[in-house]
């Protein structure tokens, strides 16, 4: 099995937009590299011919009607919002156009 | 009755007495209220309190109560089991203008602006909920040791784990604070507290309990379960929350079977139950690391099954190894994504530093404790490009296999039986830093999850004077077995010696003297 | 610049190679995977929200079976196969738009998939292979925005969060601009036809995003090629593909080595511009979504929406052309406006025994001339055009009831205030008298009272007989039928 090295660690912090220390950085190459010489076990299965489960209930086309439901009020909405102006949620500006 | 009689009743007597007349489901709630001021700091069960709006309820199911008393015994019989019986709810469960934290930081502060589904039957129910339950963060973990707010103790021992991850609320069932409680169970967070805290935890099978305002952990794997002192009260807080939601597309359309009336309230009758029945036992469940003292209750128990008329059959599931692996990719993977919604931007904690990619970092670095953060990295490994077919398509195949091994084994037996947790409750802080011991705890209950199926822990009897856990299996949708089963089995052991002990005769948890669990994790670091 | 301008030019030494791909917010009631309203037009900033299109934890989606059905719609009216199972996969990344942190879109099995559709050109029929078309949920819009500090920050509004969207994405099959223009036109016809969308460029219903690359004319492997976004009118996506395909020819032409990119059209400008390069890491980890069941298109269920397809653009053209015999031209025209197709389809309703091509005259000229010139200040509009009215209109023409100049008076009023026309006609007092015995009583008071004419006329004078038809004209207020009042004076004079 694969072996991550402290800059795939670092490359899937990023992927998960994780900000970690260098500590934890270093603590999780060995935690993880450890789980996943658990994961080894599996290459001794030979499943090339079995299906995958995805989710164990086996239900299909649950749909529901297009109808209208009350949404919540504004101020319901914007209620945990870290930061507000006027009816919008702000964030740090993004995109830059003509790069 | 005095306020700690109350608190010793289960839910059916406490049912009895309030349709007698003789409680009031206000003095029930004070009860509860109290004994949990009393003991809470050396347990930390809960993680918050919401004493008016448990005082509303409580009022209000005393007017229905009184109401049908005036229209006579048959509207008195026709109300719900549940109503003014306090009932504990795991901290993930979200209610509306009330705090919902999952164990995380990251929702610190965070109030929903709606009630779950099973919130919702329970208020129906006229079920009085005092509180939150603390637990591991976002469910990960199996010792309630993973929460933001401090870790929780074991009632038996309180310098021992409660198990978890839904330990809070295992906790608060065992030590009288409240006759039953909710739990989420992902790979045996409701099981194997249970197992821990010598209490009653089922999970349902996948669909049986809509997840609609569950915080989730991993989708296809949660399931939310009841915690009780006896089969019965968790039967009936089942049959409360059970049933088709249509706003969880996964919440099963199959009729609910009238559990708690069908289970027999005479210990003879109920004990007949066994005669004939045909209970698995699979070799691989006495796994390597299995403690002496667990693995000689779990066959005492499967012997007294026996001696009562089961057939006791021999089998095997051989994948069973496989189910740590598989488990632990396809949980972390589900998870990665469910907890990407944690970014400070609509709720919850927020860190700013400079554009929207540095709030991002901050936010969920500092936002998530360590567990959380591990299984989010196993996660995102596991799907990311280039290694999706080496792990998660194929814990996804091994799922099919684990799955087959179990329908195949209820070919030829009604239940299974098994040990629930391989271990007695472990020391406060003994697995913190080995992450695959703290994983082995969950050997046992984790595969009844990837094959979607229903699992009851009962007590056993006890290993080391802790609580020792009997754990049954059945097919899907066949809680009702389980059920039986677990009731029989109380009814041949009613006059076992451990039945009398009790945590709360340990005296500690009164004593406020007694260090809280934060207080003696920070001494044993 | 040198090489270029030697030898061949540029352009005709490379062959574009063109796919696009379009998003198109589809019309329900409700959004993809709750129940807040669609309807968000003009409502105020995240007022169609709740628990689940915010993402807030707990919360769980539950499909739409409208949102489904008009993709299976789509996908049948474009000849494409509909896969037994079909699931829903999580696209895993973060953006302050995405709530959920992940898109509920379809990865590998999509609902529709090797369709196709066929457009005219000014080069003729041109045939696009259709990919696939799959259904999945929008994003949150986002204002960009400069705050009182001077901060650049960016607003968030979720009422587009978790609307219903289709994705429909062609084979690499298109060459030219106008191609590529003609075939968005077309597919907007379709799905307007469908029902399926509004499909307004200008709101943001319908999002059109090209890719462009080039190669050596007579070779098959592709160049490296640039996503072009922000083409917000049909007119702009063949002008923003045009200069995109001048832009890297010129560069190849120089030597220059393009880069995968995705650029911005600038309309004002007519430039296309570098938004941002594309991260080679881009990683979607994406993965089946556990919250929802399969869906299972059945027989049955595609059967049926087979049979509540209308007619679609391209059958109606070829009805007009062959059943009602008007010109492929007409029938272009009167198919690729679907309010012109509306008003023609109702006026030969009206009026089964009309002439089409007469009624399509009225539809491709008056009607449009009033549609098109609304909106522009000239206070002209169609807003009001009863299709059945348009009929009548065209009817009383037919019959001599009414004079073709006095009828487009009469259609410019009922196109405003949408006035029945026999009320218009009689308000205005315009209806022709031909009525021979109404107008020899006047033909004779005109011939009394004018003897000198008579006699002029009677002499052979011919300007005096058309000032006894302009007196009988007069007389009659406009409303004789010239063409009867001259053959009834000959007749009253003796002439004949
Ligand atoms: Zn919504």
């Amino acid at each position: 099995m694969a072996t991550l090295s402290r800059d795939d660690v670092a490359h899937v912090a990023h992927l998960a937009r994780l900000g970690l220390t260098e500590e934890e950085l270093t603590r999780l190459e060995g935690q993880l590299n450890h789980i996943l010489d658990q994961y080894a076990v599996l290459a001794e299965l030979d499943t090339e011919h079995i299906a995958p489960t995805a989710q164990t209930i086996e239900l299909e086309n649950i749909l529901r009607a297009d109808v209208v439901t009350p949404s919540l009020s504004v101020d319901e909405a914007l209620a945990g919002a870290p930061e507000r102006a006027g009816d919008h949620i702000v964030v740090p500006g993004i995109i830059a156009e003509y790069e | 009755m005095a306020g700690n009689d109350l608190t010793r009743l289960r839910a059916h007597e406490m049912a009895a007495a309030l349709r007698a007349g003789d409680v009031s489901a206000r003095e029930l709630l004070e009860a509860s209220l109290a004994r949990i001021r009393a003991t809470d700091r050396p347990l930390h069960a809960w993680a918050s309190l919401d004493e008016d709006g448990a005082r509303d309820a409580a009022k209000a199911a005393d007017r229905r109560l009184a109401a049908a008393r005036g229209a006579g015994q048959e509207a008195l019989a026709a109300l719900p089991g549940l109503l003014g019986i306090p009932v504990a709810l795991k901290d993930l469960v979200v209610t509306r203008g009330l705090p919902s934290t999952a164990g995380s930081r990251i929702l610190g502060g965070f109030v929903g602006p709606y009630d779950a589904h099973i919130a919702e039957r329970l208020a129906e129910a006229g079920a009085i909920v005092p509180g939150k339950t603390n637990m591991d963060e976002f469910a990960m973990g199996s010792s309630t040791e993973h929460s933001a707010w401090g870790p929780t103790s074991n009632p038996w021992d309180l310098t021992r784990v409660p198990g978890g991850s839904s330990g809070g609320s295992a906790a608060a069932v065992a030590s009288y604070h409240v006759p039953l409680g909710i739990g989420t169970d992902t790979g045996g967070s409701i099981r194997q507290p249970a197992a821990l805290c010598g209490v009653v935890g089922l999970k349902p099978t996948y669909g049986r309990v809509s997840r609609y305002g569950i915080i989730a952990f991993a989708s296809s794997l949660d399931q939310i379960g009841p915690f009780g002192r006896d089969t019965r009260d968790a039967a009936t807080l089942l049959q409360a929350i059970a049933g088709r939601d249509e706003r969880d597309s996964t919440s099963a359309p199959i009729p609910v079977p009238d559990w708690s009336t069908e289970l027999a309230a005479n210990d003879d009758e109920a004990a007949g139950w066994l005669r004939g029945a045909r209970i698995g036992l699979p070799r691989q469940y006495f796994v390597k690391g299995m403690e002496p003292g667990v693995e000689a209750r779990v066959r005492e128990a499967v012997a007294a099954l026996e001696s009562a008329g089961a057939i006791i059959v021999e089998v095997d599931l051989p994948h069973t190894d496989y189910g740590l692996a598989t488990y632990y990719i396809i949980a972390p993977a589900e998870a990665s994504a469910n907890l990407a919604r944690y970014d400070g931007v609509r709720f919850g904690y927020s860190e700013h530093e400079g554009d929207v990619l540095g709030n991002y970092l901050a936010t969920r670095g500092r936002g998530f404790g360590a567990e959380v953060k591990r299984r989010i990295m196993l996660g995102t490994y596991a799907l990311s490009a280039g290694y999706y077919d080496a792990f998660y398509l194929k814990a996804q195949k091994v799922r099919t296999l684990i799955k087959a091994d179990f329908d195949a084994a209820f070919a030829s037996v009604d239940a299974l039986v098994a040990p629930t947790s391989p271990t007695v409750a472990f020391p406060l802080g003994a697995r913190l830093d080995d992450p695959v011991a703290m994983y082995l705890s969950d050997a046992c209950t984790l595969p009844v999850n990837i094959a979607g199926l229903p699992g009851l822990s009962v007590p056993c009897g006890l290993s080391d004077r802790l609580p020792v856990g009997l754990q049954f299996i059945g097919r899907a949708w066949d809680e009702g077995t389980l059920f039986h089963l677990g009731r029989a089995y109380e009814a041949i052991t009613a006059d076992a010696g451990w039945r009398r002990l009790d945590p709360a005769d340990l005296g500690a948890l009164e004593d406020p003297a007694t260090p809280t669990p934060a207080e003696r994790m920070a001494a044993h670091a | 610049m040198g090489a270029a301008a030697a030898g061949a030019p540029v352009a005709a030494r490379y062959e574009a190679v063109i796919g696009i791909e379009i998003h198109v917010q589809l019309k329900t009631a409700s959004k993809m995977f709750c129940g807040c309203s669609t309807d968000i037009k003009d409502a105020a900033p995240n007022s169609r929200t709740c628990p689940v299109c915010l993402g807030l934890p707990g919360t769980l989606p539950v499909i739409n079976r409208r949102a489904v059905e008009l993709v299976l719609a789509t996908g049948i009216a474009i000849g494409a196969t509909t896969p037994e199972f079909t699931r829903w996969d999580r696209k895993n990344y973060f953006y302050p738009d995405l709530p959920k942190g992940y898109q509920i879109s379809q990865y590998d099995l999509p609902l529709a998939a090797n369709g196709h559709l066929t457009f005219d050109t000014s080069d003729g029929p041109v045939t696009v292979g259709i990919r696939r078309a799959h259904l999945e949920e929008d994003t949150a819009r986002l204002i960009h925005a400069t705050d009182a500090a001077g901060r650049r920050v960016s607003l968030v509004d979720f009422n587009r969060s978790g609307m219903p969207l289709m994705e429909i994405v062609t084979e690499p099959d298109l060459r030219t601009g106008e191609q590529a223009r003609r075939y968005a036109e077309e597919l907007r016809l379709l799905l307007l036809a469908i029902g399926a969308s509004d499909a307004a460029m200008e709101e943001g219903q319908m999002r059109v995003e090209a890719n462009v690359s080039l190669r050596p004319v007579g070779t098959d492997a592709f160049g490296t090629r640039t996503e072009v976004k922000n083409m917000n009118s049909f007119r702009s996506v063949e002008r923003a593909i045009a200069f995109e395909i001048e832009r890297q020819a010129r560069a190849l032409g120089a030597g220059e080595v393009l880069v995968q990119e995705t650029r911005g059209w600038d309309d004002d400008r007519g430039i296309t511009y570098t938004m941002r390069i594309k991260e080679d890491s881009d990683d979607y980890r994406y993965f089946p979504e556990p919250d929802l069941p399969p869906l299972r298109a059945d027989r049955a269920w595609l059967d049926a929406i087979r049979a509540g397809l209308p007619e679609l653009p391209a059958a109606r053209r070829a009805r007009y052309r062959d059943e009602l015999g008007l010109s492929a031209y007409d029938a272009a025209v009167l198919v690729g406006d679907p309010g012109a197709t509306a008003v023609f389809e109702a006026a030969l309703a009206a009026e089964p025994g009309l002439a089409p091509k007469a009624v399509a005259n009225w539809v491709t000229g008056e009607y449009l001339r009033l549609a098109k010139g609304a909106g522009e200040g000239s206070g002209a509009g169609a807003s009001g055009v009863d299709g059945a009215q348009l009929g009548r209109l065209v009817r009383l023409v037919a019959d001599g009831a009414i004079s073709g100049t006095n009828a487009k008076q009469v259609f410019e009023r009922h196109a405003l205030s949408g006035e029945p026309v026999d009320e218009i006609v009689a308000d205005l007092g315009l209806a022709q008298i031909s009525d021979r015995g109404a107008l020899i009583g006047i033909i004779d008071e005109v011939l009394a009272a004018n003897p000198g004419a008579v006699a002029d006329v009677r002499a052979g004078k011919g300007q005096a007989s058309g000032f006894l038809v302009g007196q009988v004209m007069k007389a009659t207020r406009g409303q004789a039928q010239a063409s009867v009042v001259q053959a009834l004076l000959r007749e009253r004079l003796g002439l004949d």
